[in-house]
């Protein structure tokens, strides 16, 4: 299949932007920068291009309608205006994919999913859904934006009007951007305080444009979205989380819900019985060496895990990185080493977020 | 992209300053703009007898650990010690910033190594097959 393009691709390129492929999708990888432009989202303002992720719509009676089984967390008593973080897991609770359900009205749900897994939710999703309720991939006419960083508010603010400051952490309001219908959540996958806007692809360049000419903002690539994210210990689907992980080995018992009925429930209940043998842990380096996905975990001699990802931290100028560990192993502090056999670099283990300073939920 | 002329490269993107029975090694505008941001570099040991297209010390960016090669023969002579500290050099001023000296052993290899018109087509070859 060939590569897409986003609605911004152009604005990109006159950036001088180094572009890859991601999921299917050519993004831009960096524009000055990497480390750059991650330290610049922790102190000013970053624009990322993330219209390669997927949107879904759906409108119906959501008691009736049999969604709720697609999710393991509840969809019903989300409150118009906020979202919420999630899984939607197969039969043995393996993560198909991570996501954020929006309750747009009583009856109204924005599905936002990872770029390469997004055909796949929309038929798992959909094979749940009974009777006549309307269930959309919206993925082509949407476009979505990240405005992330310390100053984010401030700037939505100015452009945007003062009822963006009522959006609390998860939260999210209706507006008009460029003559378009838009949303603007108080959502962001870099720890920092920001938003997150969805807008119709036609106007994504024009909003993405005007943005850049603020003095504060600048764009980032998905190099610096990844140093971002790993900072704060977030899973990257595909790298940390996929189908033969569980939320309970990635330690992310708190978006499970143990009460409701879905997909994959009997695997989640007995790992949450019987224990999980290894579990999803944050490491930091004692040198600038970063380790890499796949590296092996040793504590002492013992063979006791695998990294999934491992980058620098600019902001803690050492390694970073986060793996599965055997349980027992898992103490905050226990000197490991991370080896591919080649290169072995000394490590500890470390509690998320590894960056203790972000912004996010001020 | 610069490529001095008064250098020797290797097709693995190392350059070489040659003066006389000695040399000085470091790697290239191209390599380091491939590599993007240098975090951490290992210096190679002192004193070390390294053949051409040993690998002899391992670099790493944000986005990858990879070895230097030796583009020549000899023994390490000296090493760069400010590149510990600020491996972000190599990418500002990537021909300042040698990695390590050799004392030559066969100094007749450079003539196998690439001068910059040629080194120049490798590396837009290479730049057009990504």
């Amino acid at each position: 299949m060939d590569t897409r393009n986003t609605p911004i691709y152009q604005s990109h390129v006159r950036a001088g932007a180094r572009m890859t492929d991601f999921a299917g999708w050519n993004l831009p990888i960096q524009y000055t920068g990497i480390i750059e432009e991650a330290l610049h989202c922790r102190k000013s303002i970053s624009l990322f291009d993330t219209c390669h992720m997927g949107e879904f719509y759906f409108k119906g009676d959501i008691g009736k309608s049999g969604l709720e089984y697609a999710f393991c967390f509840p969809i019903a008593d989300i409150k118009q205006g906020r979202c919420r973080y999630g899984f939607i897991l197969n039969g043995i609770g393996g993560i198909i994919d991570d996501l954020i359900v929006y309750r747009l009205a009583e009856d109204e749900l924005m599905i936002v999913v990872n770029a390469a897994t997004t055909d796949n939710d929309f038929a798992t999703i959909k094979d749940c859904i009974k009777g006549t309720a309307v269930f959309e991939n919206r993925s082509r006419s949407t476009a979505k934006i990240d405005v992330q960083g310390p100053l984010a508010r401030d700037l939505m603010v100015e452009r945007y009007g003062d009822d963006i400051k009522k959006s609390p952490y998860f939260g999210f309001i209706n507006k008009k951007i460029a003559g378009k219908d838009a949303i603007v959540s108080r959502t962001g996958y870099t720890g920092e305080l920001g938003y997150e806007i969805y807008i119709d692809a036609s106007a994504a360049a024009g909003v993405w444009d005007s943005l850049c000419e603020d003095p504060r903002v600048r764009p980032a690539g998905l190099g610096a979205r990844d140093i971002l994210r790993l900072e704060m210990g977030y899973c990257l689907y595909g790298s940390d989380i996929d189908d033969m992980t569980s939320p309970i080995e990635a330690g992310l018992d708190y978006f499970v819900d143990l009460d409701k009925d879905y997909s994959g429930k009997k695997g989640i209940v007995q790992h949450k019985e019987m224990g999980v043998p290894r579990i999803r842990a944050g490491f930091v380096t004692n040198s600038r060496r970063s380790p890499r996905h796949g590296y092996k975990i040793f504590c002492g001699e013992v063979m006791s895990g695998e990294i999934t990802s491992g980058t620098f931290s600019p902001t803690l100028s050492t390694g970073i990185g986060m793996g599965y560990i055997d349980t027992a192993m898992n103490k905050p502090g226990t000197p490991v080493t991370l080896s591919d056999g080649k290169v072995t670099i000394d490590a500890v283990i470390a509690e998320f977020p590894l960056y203790k300073n972000g912004t996010a939920r001020k | 992209m610069v490529y001095p002329d008064n250098l020797r490269y290797s097709s693995s993107h190392e350059w070489a300053e040659i003066t006389g029975k000695t040399a000085k090694i470091g790697i290239s505008d191209f390599a380091q703009h491939s590599l993007g941001d240098i975090v951490f570099i290992e210096l190679p040991e002192i004193g070390r007898e390294v053949k051409a297209g040993d690998a002899v010390c391992e670099i790493e960016s944000v986005k990858a650990a990879s070895s230097i090669y030796t583009p020549l023969s000899g023994k390490i002579a000296a090493v760069n010690n400010t590149l510990a500290d600020a491996p972000e050099l190599i990418n500002q001023k990537p021909y300042e910033s040698y990695i390590f000296t050799l004392e030559l052993s066969n100094p007749g290899e450079a003539d196998k190594l690439l001068d910059s018109k040629k080194y120049a087509e490798l590396c837009e070859k290479e730049a057009g097959s990504h």
